[in-house]
């Protein structure tokens, strides 16, 4: 193999799909007939392939092997004397090979039709949905409340922190905080409120560190059964309440 | 009363998904299904003649309204969104399994030669394929199938829509792997669906 070829290899690494994918290639780009394949030849050039693979130092994956191994068997099975008289007909030793190189070009081809089509949002678009408005009911006295899951906990969370603007979580907190002090502050505030949201609870300042140490601290007082948390609707507002009745 | 053209243009607007015949039949229940299907395709070919922005669709069972394919630069420039697009491998995968299926790994894997676990995996994030069952062999190996959303990604009103494979008609197939027509979910997974994970 001359310097030409070689690089011709290289280029075409990344391209190719497989072993099949391959053999494909060097079929076409020897205008080989698939269905009369001259082993010999397609065999020592996928083996040099496999060398090129090996001196780039790319992890060759064994199917590239398996399909090694498979080219040399058929390829030492065509230099076996054919039988003088044969006792049935004999399958042409390529037969199988050709025929699994034929359905993955069908595949290859038909992968490249879909390909063609007008692909929804990269071609054609439909009419953007608009995203359902959040229903956050004001707090009412009938509000029926139901218990809320730590899932339900950590949505609430979620919606949160993506709602924060992007620039506002870049800045660097200095305010000193732990999940200590915000138990404390949690704790005093239902002392003296019935409940509280998620939300109040938080604050004016939604810095990402504060959402999450009020996350925190709300798991830790949900395991030590201090607090209970509420919710009316699905998606509704989260409340949190005093799981006793606290001493003033 | 409104034309009752008039009306099904308006519902297939204001519909999200692509509308079925059979739900415009239950607002409209008066009107017999074929005067309804007739009004559709006149609908349809009214878009197709008047050759403006917006196209009507049959996709994955339903009408939608979509733009003009040709157009597509110009509303991705509205959008400022690159292009979601599948490697190679994954879309090899996904052909694999809309012609295939119901399909197993280890037969995608027979025909492309190289291992499919991350395409599918990429495929069934995207929700294009979805697992439809369990084949009844040792190991219970999981069975893809596609979804109604790669109906409407590729624009199809169903897998009988998806063009014949050219060579593979020239081989001699092995019967079980017909290309069933069933496009809507639920239709395919005739074999139980138990002890799906994460599903």
């Amino acid at each position: 193999m001359n310097e030409e070829q070689t690089t011709d290899y290289a280029i075409k690494l990344d391209i190719f799909e497989g072993p099949l994918d391959l053999l494909l290639y060097l079929i076409k780009k020897n205008e080989i007939d698939i269905y009369n394949i001259p082993v010999a030849l397609i065999t020592e050039q996928y083996l040099q392939y496999l060398k090129m693979i090996k001196s780039l130092n790319l992890d060759l994956a064994g199917e590239y092997l398996v399909m090694a191994s498979t080219l040399i068997h058929i390829k030492s099975r065509m230099l076996l004397p054919e039988p003088e008289e044969p006792e049935e007909e004999e399958e042409d030793p390529r037969a199988e090979l050709v025929r699994q190189l034929l359905e993955y070009k069908a595949f290859k081809e038909a992968a490249a039709n879909l390909s063609q089509r007008p692909i929804l949002e990269r071609d054609v678009f439909t009419r953007a949905a608009l995203l359902p408005e959040e229903t956050e009911k004001a707090p009412s006295d009938e509000e029926e409340l139901v218990e809320v899951s730590i899932f339900e906990l950590i949505e609430a969370f979620h919606r949160l922190v993506t709602r924060l603007d992007k620039k506002e979580l870049m800045e660097i907190d200095l305010e000193k905080m732990s999940v200590t002090d915000i138990i404390n502050e949690i704790l005093d505030r239902l002392s003296s409120e019935k409940n509280v949201t998620f939300d109040e609870l938080l604050g004016e300042i939604k810095s990402r560190r504060r959402i999450v140490y009020t996350f925190l601290a709300l798991l830790e007082l949900i395991k030590l059964r201090m607090v209970k948390v509420y919710q009316a609707t699905a998606f509704g507002v989260i409340r949190i309440f005093p799981a006793v009745e606290m001493e003033a | 009363m409104e034309s009752i053209k008039a009306i099904i243009e308006a519902l297939i607007l204001a519909s999200e998904a692509p509308l079925g015949l059979d739900k415009i039949c239950t607002v409209l229940p008066q009107v017999e299904k074929s005067e309804l299907k007739e009004i559709l395709a006149a609908l349809v070919a009214e878009y197709k003649e008047r050759a403006g922005g917006i196209c009507l669709e049959e996709v994955a069972g339903g009408f939608q309204f979509r733009t003009r394919p040709e157009l597509g630069q110009w509303v991705k420039k509205l959008k400022g969104m690159k292009p979601a697009s599948l490697s190679a491998a994954a879309m090899e995968t996904l052909a694999i399994v809309a012609y295939r299926q119901p399909i197993v790994k280890a037969e995608i894997e027979s025909i492309r030669g190289v291992d499919a676990g991350h395409a599918l995996k990429v495929l069934m994030e995207k929700k294009l394929l979805r697992i439809v069952g369990r084949k009844d062999v040792p190991g219970r190996p999981i069975i893809y199938g596609t979804t109604k959303k790669f109906l409407e990604v590729f624009g199809l009103k169903d897998l009988s829509e998806l063009p014949t494979l050219r060579e593979l008609k020239e081989l001699n197939e092995p019967a079980e792997n017909v290309v069933p027509v069933e496009a809507d979910e639920g239709a395919v997974a005739e074999e139980p669906a138990e002890e799906l994970p994460g599903s």
